[in-house]
């Protein structure tokens, strides 16, 4: 009876936004008299940070500093029409529709500056921290915080925009399936690294290293939330949970967490993690969503690992400690795999 | 730890960015960190009334009779609510969106499809006052045979499911129970390989397990409006299918989120808000209805079960030459989402690498259990296990290296996708070189170099002279579709690498598609995926 170690990998895409498209979203921004500005959306922020990395595009865009740009969400009365936050798309698709909306509404604060200091709107140029002034001139430049004021009060416009973004709905044909299913993709490869202990079945996974292609990090903080995140819950799905675990009997229905399994603190292990950027044409700053994707590549990473220990393939998710001892009677007990070379 | 690896595709990026790329500390934080952010059910009403649901003991039945007589006159006991009091009790989903048809009722009247069906409504002045109520309530059924497996319930003779779809399948297009997948010839690419294997995966389902189980509390407001707290995650999603099933305007509904505690895809099927809108229309009082944890395990949506076959075509120099994939999709009695996943999941085929002969029929059946739902990676998370799992198997078989046997394979640039659409702003090679460095997998120079750019760095051949037999062209199949270029990009000019292998002779010309059988679909009525008939 021996604990052996193993290492498996994997390599996955994943498409972003609804497969198809059709799927718009819209966003509306508008600011105070005093300069600052509220994005308002019917978008779900579910924990993944989409008010945070939407905040940080419309500061970006209009210009001005992330403080002073308020995202409020999850109103139907105030947010216009979203989707949903669902299929990897808030980032990509919300994302883009509030970058449309903020455009619109730099546009304005740059015709509204303009006016006021008596230039053209193209020689105008933020500075993103709060001024706009004339390019190659710093000392003619104005406040935003008394632009706003100045655009409603005395001239009489409405620093706002509205944004939509819509990846039009593809075809499919019903022969080939030929289809659209999405604009860009994300990429990642985990290797996971196990070990396996023969006489109970028991898998602890000892450490992960993966690459994480997302088009752009938006929030470094946020990316590396959801793919730690991620990485847990599809570890979780690999080896504990179910609520049939005799798959497709329905004996034995956990009814709380104290009959349904997953890992706890002490089975997570560390988790190098590589993020790549490689801008989506189409995506928020090149963004794409890493939020669905990063559990995926842990499920087959960590079956492959497992063969790789001890010589059994589970083709059969969660791989359990019952179904590895098992696989080990029948074949006689555990053979480590040499990776070929 | 995370590590930004800036200095790969730099010159695709402008980094000259102020707010974007910042670890902004999010917005939230603050609230979330002191507890005081609010989720649906921190909002506080006066003579809060309460719904729990009467569920099914069986996972198969005909409904003879209700007895409720009881459990009206039990304490606390507001009001009862049956199917016949739904104003429209048929619903599926994606009916938003014009995607298939009506299949399940908010309230079963005649038939229980699934262990855990809502039969009945209370309306209660305590969630224990309902369910002590429940509890006296008499139905009296008539158990039916149920079916289970996936297979099972595509066997001729099978015990039909769902009213809508009697044959246990989901309809695409108006005449497929399933979707399918055709590029190049699969069959001529199976009888080039030199290896092929054949298996089975079967993913069962999982709960999405959310901190905060699904519920809501409906309020009446001025003006014949109500006001929705909600725990959804698609917000108009939610509001619209409440509008249908209570035969209401969008716009008596003010539907108001914010924090969830936790969905992961659990919380699209507005699974409470119908009902305690109806709830707080027949009573006028505030209504909430959530689930409990035992029914969030047992009768919320979970991930749906998967079983998934792959036969792969293999040369011993490492290129894959045909993939031939079949999936069921376990979408419980009911619709709800699965057959777009169905959908999604053709797309998906045959996942990240460049493969001249790929054929899949993926289906959505039903079965006598919980209605599934979306998921985390919805649609592709067990057909990346299974297509994973058979990688490292094939580069076993043929005694390669699995990460190099990925890294030959992967989808470039410029690589015509089986769904016929052309790769581009690919990745896939770059992860797994850096992830390789990083982990300290040893991969051999020219798999160092490869690139997921036009051209890729090298030739999709590796190794020694007994690996690179080029393989004959598939046989050609009489294309029903000459207008459209199908450029299989699966040769690479050879590298100028030290060890680059011998280049194969380049074939003559790229697989052409398989003949599709009712002739060109040019000019065929089309049929969009996700509207499928459309409404226009």
């Amino acid at each position: 009876m021996a604990k052996h170690r193993g290492r498996g990998v994997a390599t996955i895409n994943y498409p972003i936004g609804m497969n198809l498209g059709g799927d718009p979203s819209q966003a509306l921004v508008h600011s105070n008299p005093s300069g600052k500005f509220t994005v308002a959306l019917s978008s779900i922020d579910l924990g993944q940070g989409m008010k945070s990395v939407t905040r940080q595009i419309c500061a970006e865009t209009l210009g001005v500093p992330v403080e002073d740009v308020y995202v409020d969400t999850a109103d139907s009365d105030t947010g216009p029409h979203c989707m949903g936050s669902f299929a990897s798309r808030g980032t990509h698709r919300v994302g883009n529709a509030v970058m449309a909306a903020a455009r619109e509404a730099r546009g304005v604060m740059m015709e509204a500056a303009a006016e006021e200091l008596e230039v053209d709107p193209g020689d105008l140029e933020t500075d993103g921290k709060g001024s706009i002034h004339v390019k190659g001139a710093p000392h003619r430049s104005i406040a935003i915080s008394e632009l706003a004021w100045i655009a409603q009060r005395w001239q009489g416009r409405t620093i706002s925009g509205r944004g939509i973004f819509l990846v039009p709905l593809s075809d499919v044909d019903p022969e080939t399936g030929e289809m659209s299913p999405a604009t860009c993709y994300a990429h990642a490869c985990l290797i996971a690294e196990v070990e396996v202990d023969d006489e109970t079945g028991d898998v602890a996974v000892l450490k992960m290293t993966s690459a994480y292609e997302v088009g752009r990090a938006l929030n470094p903080k946020l990316v590396e939330q959801q793919l730690v995140g991620g990485s847990w819950m599809g570890m979780s799905h690999a080896l504990y949970e179910t609520p049939e675990p005799y798959y497709p009997d329905t004996r034995e229905g956990p009814r709380d967490f104290n009959e349904y399994l997953m890992p706890g603190p002490g089975d997570i292990c560390p988790h190098d993690i590589l993020v790549l950027e490689r801008p989506a044409p189409d995506g928020p700053f090149g963004a794409k969503g890493p939020g669905e994707m990063c559990a995926n590549p842990v499920l087959p990473a960590v079956a492959n690992a497992v063969f790789n220990a001890v010589g059994v393939r589970i083709n059969d998710l969660p791989i359990t400690p019952e179904k590895i001892l098992r696989a080990l009677k029948a074949r006689g007990g555990a053979a480590p795999a040499a990776r070929p070379r | 730890m995370l590590e930004l690896r800036k200095d790969i595709f730099a010159d695709e990026r402008d980094d000259n960015l102020k707010e974007v790329g910042q670890p902004t500390q999010r917005q939230d934080i603050l609230g979330h960190v002191t507890g005081t952010s609010p989720y649906y059910d921190d909002h506080r009403f006066a003579n809060l009334l309460h719904l729990k649901l009467l569920r099914s003991p069986h996972a198969h039945a005909r409904i003879r009779s209700i007895d409720d007589a009881a459990a009206a006159r039990a304490p606390g006991v507001k009001r009862i609510i049956r199917g016949a009091d739904v104003p429209v009790n048929l619903n599926t989903l994606l009916s938003l969106i014009q995607f298939g048809k009506d299949d399940e009722p908010s309230l079963a009247t005649d038939v229980v499809r699934y262990k855990g069906e809502p039969i009945l409504a209370i309306v209660a002045t305590s969630e224990r006052a309902a369910q002590e109520a429940l509890a006296m309530v008499r139905v009296s059924y008539d158990p039916l045979p149920a079916v289970f497996d996936v297979e099972e319930a595509l066997k001729p003779g099978a015990v039909s499911v769902n009213a809508a779809y009697p044959k246990n399948t989901f309809e695409y297009y108006g005449k497929y129970d399933h979707q399918k997948l055709r590029f190049g010839d699969v069959d001529a690419g199976f009888a080039q390989a030199e290896i092929v294997l054949e298996d089975r995966y079967q993913m069962s389902p999982i709960e999405h397990a959310p901190t905060e189980t699904n519920g809501s509390i409906a309020v009446p407001d001025t003006n014949g409006r109500f006001i929705v707290y909600t725990s959804t995650q698609a917000l108009f999603f939610s509001l619209d299918t409440s509008a249908k099933i209570n035969a209401m305007q969008s716009n008596q509904l003010h539907f108001i989120g914010g924090t969830v505690g936790g969905g992961f895809g659990g919380k699209v099927d507005t699974l409470t808000e119908p009902l305690a809108i109806l709830a707080a229309r027949l009573t006028g009082a505030p209504v909430r209805h959530r689930l409990s944890r035992h029914e969030e395990m047992q009768f919320g949506s979970p991930r749906g079960g998967e079983r998934i076959y792959i036969k792969d075509g293999v040369m011993r120099d490492g290129r894959i030459v045909a993939r031939k994939v079949t999936a069921y999709f376990d979408s419980g009695a009911y619709t709800r989402l699965s057959s777009y996943a169905a959908v999604k999941c053709a797309a998906h085929i045959p996942g990240p690498y460049t493969i001249p002969n790929v054929s899949a029929d993926v289906y959505c059946v039903f079965t006598n259990r919980t209605p599934a739902t979306a998921m985390r990676g919805f649609g592709v998370t067990a057909l990346d296990f299974a297509l994973e799992c058979q990688m490292d198997k094939l580069a076993i078989a043929i005694g390669m290296d699995p990460l190099e046997f990925r890294i030959l394979n992967a989808y470039r640039d410029g690589d015509m996708k089986a769904h016929r659409r052309e790769a581009k702003n690919c990745a896939l090679i770059e992860c797994a070189q850096v992830a390789a460095e990083k982990a300290h997998w040893p991969l051999r120079d020219e798999f160092r170099r490869m690139s997921s750019r036009q051209g890729g760095g090298a030739a999709r051949t590796v190794g020694g002279a007994d690996r690179t037999r080029a393989p004959a062209p598939a046989a050609p199949a009489a294309t029903a579709r000459p207008s459209t270029p199908q450029r299989v990009s699966y040769e690479r000019p050879a590298a100028a690498a030290p060890v680059a292998p011998p280049a194969p002779p380049p074939r003559s010309a790229p697989p052409p598609p398989a003949a599709s059988p009712a002739g060109s679909t040019h000019g065929a009525p089309r049929f969009s995926s996700v509207f499928g008939t459309r409404r226009r």
